[in-house]
């Protein structure tokens, strides 16, 4: 026999109709440029907050304390940005602290561990000379709000592929041991490189609309710009490998389930704790 | 490692039309380093405009030794302050 339950009403209906696809973590609408905007700044601050976060991990353990300064102040200015990419989303803290791993949408480079200082130099290299080339266009965007984060943000990062660049280059161009590990930190973040030049339907949304930059127009400059830095510190442009993609779309290795494990642990267990 | 790096020592000015004030002190593989360094060490809540740098083996420094002979001969001598004037309450800033 089933059970009784009250009747759905037609306007009841309708309700549920248009409220259809939100979850506690979907856009505020569900128009597509909505959407795919939301997905954008998820992708941009999810990079930010990612590599921000493991940069932290550096605090207190750099090899000298200039260098522990460096590293963390590197790592302040991927938190604010993430703050204010996630806060235009929805809510930031929210979006930070109570997503689980798939909903990430960050680029497997930024979720690498840090290995030696040469592998997190290595994948700060690769990684800043991106967002610095992606930034200097995404202050051009036909977005307001992107326009205005990136003539901020790109000053910051442009600061950041130089220091990579300088200590790739003193590396490389260092002493036996030093080479070595830049070479190595190299090769491991290698494989991640084509992701941040994929353009997926969601992206090409927003290439079409003058939002998003097209990270293809930049990528011969950008293999370019890193060839000049490893010729001028002695090191060869590594083989390139099979590439590695799906983090945009919430397919992560396992290293990011362990950083967030960290990273939300407090939030997640006092919710109401404040400081 | 950075007792394999020179000391550099580190001057900053504040703002435009002050002059450079000695800082502190980084270690750093070289020139280009000291100042990133510096940057990082000593400007990160925008106490600075410019920074500059130099190699503290580079200071010629005053012996502590002889600071009887340099500096207390100007001890006895008050005269030398401008300390004898009337400064009217408009002028600002002596």
């Amino acid at each position: 026999m089933a059970p009784s339950l009250p009747p759905i009403r037609p306007e009841d209906e309708a309700v549920a109709e248009r409220l259809r696809p939100h979850g506690a973590f979907d856009p505020r609408s569900d128009e597509p440029h909505v959407s795919a905007r939301f997905d954008y700044l998820l992708r941009l601050g999810d990079d930010s907050l990612i590599l921000g976060q493991r940069l932290s991990e550096w605090c207190g353990h750099a090899p000298v304390l200039e260098v522990d300064l460096s590293l963390a102040n590197l790592s302040l200015d991927l938190i604010g940005q993430a703050t204010h990419l996630l806060e235009e989303a929805g809510d930031g803290d929210k979006l930070a602290f109570h997503r689980d791993v798939l909903d990430f949408r960050n680029c497997w480079l930024v979720e690498q561990p840090n290995g030696d200082f040469a592998r997190t130099i290595a994948r700060h290299l690769l990684f800043s000379t991106w967002q610095h080339m992606l930034f200097q266009r995404l202050t051009q965007s036909s977005d307001q709000f992107l326009r205005e984060f990136a003539a901020k943000a790109v000053k910051e990062v442009a600061y950041h592929r130089e220091l990579s660049s300088e200590w790739t280059i003193r590396l490389g161009d260092g002493t036996d041991e030093s080479a070595r590990r830049i070479a190595d930190g190299l090769d491991w973040c290698w494989r991640f490189v084509p992701e941040l030049f994929d353009v997926d339907e969601t992206l090409q949304g927003l290439i079409d609309r003058g939002v998003a930059p097209d990270p293809r127009a930049f990528e011969e400059e950008y293999r370019s710009a890193i060839a000049a830095v490893l010729t001028e510190g002695n090191l060869a442009v590594p083989a390139d490998t099979r590439p590695i993609l799906g983090g945009r779309t919430g397919h992560h290795s396992e290293h990011l389930g362990h950083l967030l494990a960290i990273m939300q642990y407090l939030p997640r267990t006092y919710p109401d704790a404040t400081w | 490692m950075s007792g394999d790096w020179p000391l550099w020592e580190v001057f900053v000015r504040s703002k435009g039309g002050l002059s450079h004030r000695h800082f502190g002190s980084v270690h750093a593989p070289d020139a280009e380093l000291a100042l990133r360094h510096a940057r990082d060490t000593y400007t990160r809540r925008m106490e600075g405009v410019s920074i500059w740098v130099v190699l503290s083996a580079e200071i010629i420094a005053s012996d502590p030794e002889q600071a009887g002979e340099l500096f207390e001969p100007a001890a006895d001598k008050i005269y030398r302050h401008p300390t004898f004037y009337e400064i009217p309450d408009e002028v600002k800033h002596i």
